[in-house]
């Protein structure tokens, strides 16, 4: 079926044939059922096992809480105990994780897409990096909380950006270069927030341990709700651009001839993509490979078109588990999130290039 | 053979508007990349319904040009006119639905489907909040049905040949239903039986009466399909007019500083060119 008929030289088409004819339409349509039932299946089961590891994470902690607790406490009720774990702990840290789940995984695909380069992630390239050394910078020198941090997040990211981007201009293996520079400064960057932890005080270096691999450790409503009030613009924006972003995949003349304003779209998408990871960055720090590994899972969930959707709720469904994972896996510790994407991330990339398929012999 | 037209080369006739029809023309272009001049002053008309080649020896400014009229390269000096209006001065997507391009080597996303690909080429039709009309619909099985693919339409394009890939990259450029294309390189690494595949839909094209504009190696092909010839070497047009105007020793050799012997081929009367001799 995947191998076509080797095609000897076919006669012109004969001119007189009608166009939409019964059986084309039939055969198109036959056609699109394959990848429209794939993508419909992926969802759903994405959606179900987003579903249950928030349950999962919400209510079957070290303190459980049942289901009709639960639904209680949120109508209102006081339930000793319960109420508090549920509304301070385990809930806030649920919520946040599928927000900062979502926005690295978006962020991180849209960007791969942008560039043409699965190595092209926000976390790969220094982003992330750059808002956490901004974020540290703010908390431990300039000793402040809440938006100020966001704020001192974004700066970083848009330097880090601005550092990046300049290395793209001229023609050909642009992102190479981009990405060459991204890891260098990173690593630097990185090297730069243990330097500013190292002269932090003691007590302000354990807040600070989320920018060094990313933790939900400290969440609170309040950092939800700036982060909401974020997603709620960011998100649908950046699912908006990424419709035009399957155009852009078939090379920059090609999108430019199709009517895309490839420089206006890699401007947009930037931009948001930078917002985005700042400000997960700022409350939840550098998560690691989340960015970096939702879209190429969701790309082979789905092959064929890049879906800055479906990477979203991969990235949800990952920082839920890895948080759950890295609440309990070791009794009497919190690990940090990050530390446990890290950990994972790791065999799912040797997994992934060694799944590869085998494709694009000549090129 | 009437020969009663005479394209007069190099004189611009009036450079404001397209008095004889012609869609798409280029009035003193200049063209470039950062430093470097690569187009020098092209002046054409490129006339309706017709295919044109442009055959060239390698980098003189043939892909560029062909860049340039499809407003992918802003010009550095004189214009490029689509339907009478400055083309830099028109919305890019109003562009895209009155000139489709097909690049030499566009990237092709992986697991892609055929028919997924094909339907991409309906993006200028589309509003920012996309919607798939019937019209989108007519318009990709169309498309398919001309290039002979509606059987493969469900299939990974990079699982096909590289022949059945030009075959598939150019149903995307039909599913935009452009009334002008051009085409960089269509035919080359295509082996002989693709490039008649693909000159024959470019000739079907034409007959439909869409305007042509190809960049060619091979230039006994280009005779052969080409209602109009340029000749370009370093940046500038040497000659332009019919196959029999322009594919002669003379030409040749002014062109590609090879001496040639040129022969009318024995079934269409084209030229076509036997290569003797480098003359530098």
């Amino acid at each position: 079926m995947s191998s076509a008929p080797p095609l000897a030289s076919t006669p012109a088409t004969p001119p007189t044939a009608p166009s939409g004819t019964p059986s084309t339409a039939a055969t198109l349509a036959r056609a699109r059922r394959g990848p429209r039932r794939r993508r419909t299946a992926v969802v759903a089961a994405l959606l179900v096992l987003f579903v249950s590891l928030v349950l999962v994470r919400a209510l079957l902690g070290d303190y459980r809480v049942s289901f009709v607790d639960a639904v209680r406490i949120l109508g209102g009720e006081q339930v000793p105990g319960a109420s508090f774990v549920l509304l301070e702990s385990t809930l806030p840290r649920a919520v946040m994780a599928v927000l900062a789940g979502a926005e690295f995984g978006a962020a991180g695909a849209a960007f791969q897409v942008l560039l043409r380069n699965p190595l092209a992630s926000p976390d790969v390239l220094g982003l992330t990096h750059g808002a956490s050394a901004g974020a540290v910078l703010a908390v431990v020198a300039l000793g402040v909380r809440g938006t100020p941090v966001t704020l001192a997040a974004l700066a970083g990211a848009v330097l880090a950006a601005v550092v990046i981007l300049s290395q793209a201009g001229g023609r050909g293996g642009a992102t190479d270069r981009m990405v060459l520079v991204g890891v260098a400064l990173a690593a630097g960057l990185s090297a730069l927030v243990h330097w500013m932890l190292l002269r932090a005080s003691i007590h302000q270096a354990q807040d600070a341990l989320v920018w060094l691999s990313g933790s939900l450790n400290t969440v609170t409503w309040a950092d939800i709700g700036r982060l909401l009030a974020l997603d709620a613009v960011l998100l649908p924006l950046l699912l908006l651009l990424a419709g035009r972003l399957p155009v852009l995949g078939l090379g920059d003349d090609l999108a430019a001839a199709l009517g895309v304003r490839v420089t206006g779209l890699r401007v947009g998408v930037t931009l948001v993509v930078v917002a985005l990871v700042a400000s997960a960055t700022a409350v939840v720090g550098p998560v690691a490979f989340v960015g970096f590994l939702s879209g190429p899972i969701a790309r082979r969930l789905v092959p064929g078109r890049p879906s800055v959707g479906i990477a979203a709720l991969v990235g949800a469904v990952v920082v839920v588990a890895a948080d759950h994972v890295a609440a309990y896996a070791v009794p009497g510790t919190a690990l940090p999130v990050g530390l446990v994407t890290g950990l994972l991330g790791a065999p799912v990339l040797l997994w992934m290039l060694r799944s590869r398929p085998a494709s694009q012999e000549d090129r | 053979m009437t020969v009663t037209e005479t394209p007069a080369p190099s004189a611009p006739p009036n450079p404001t508007g397209a008095p004889d029809g012609s869609r798409l023309a280029a009035h003193d272009l200049r063209l470039g990349y950062d430093g470097r001049v690569v187009v020098d002053g092209v002046t054409l008309e490129l006339s309706t319904a017709r295919t044109t080649a442009v055959v060239g020896p390698n980098g003189c400014g043939k892909s560029t040009l062909l860049r340039g009229l499809g407003r992918l390269l802003r010009p550095r000096g004189g214009t490029v006119l689509l339907d009478g209006d400055e083309i830099g001065s028109l919305p890019t997507r109003e562009v895209a639905r009155r000139l489709g391009l097909l690049p030499q080597q566009p990237v092709l996303p992986d697991g892609v489907t055929l028919l997924e690909l094909v339907e991409r080429g309906r993006h200028p039709h589309h509003g920012l909040f996309r919607t798939w009309t019937r019209v989108d619909e007519a318009a990709v099985a169309e498309a398919l049905e001309r290039t002979d693919l509606v059987e493969l339409a469900g299939v990974a394009v990079d699982s096909l040949s590289g022949g059945q890939r030009q075959r598939v990259w150019l149903a995307m450029v039909l599913a935009q239903q452009t009334s002008v294309l051009l085409l960089d390189e269509p035919t080359s690494f295509l082996d002989i039986a693709h490039q008649l595949d693909v000159l024959d839909l470019v000739r079907t094209l034409r007959d439909d009466g869409t305007t042509v504009v190809m960049v060619l190696h091979d230039l006994g092909m280009a005779a052969r399909y080409a209602d109009h010839l340029v000749a370009m070497r370093d940046g500038r047009v040497v000659a332009e007019g019919t196959p029999h105007e322009v594919v002669t020793p003379e030409v040749v050799e002014e062109v590609f500083g090879v001496s040639a012997l040129v022969v009318a081929d024995p079934e269409t009367g084209t030229p076509v060119v036997l290569p003797r001799r480098r003359v530098s």
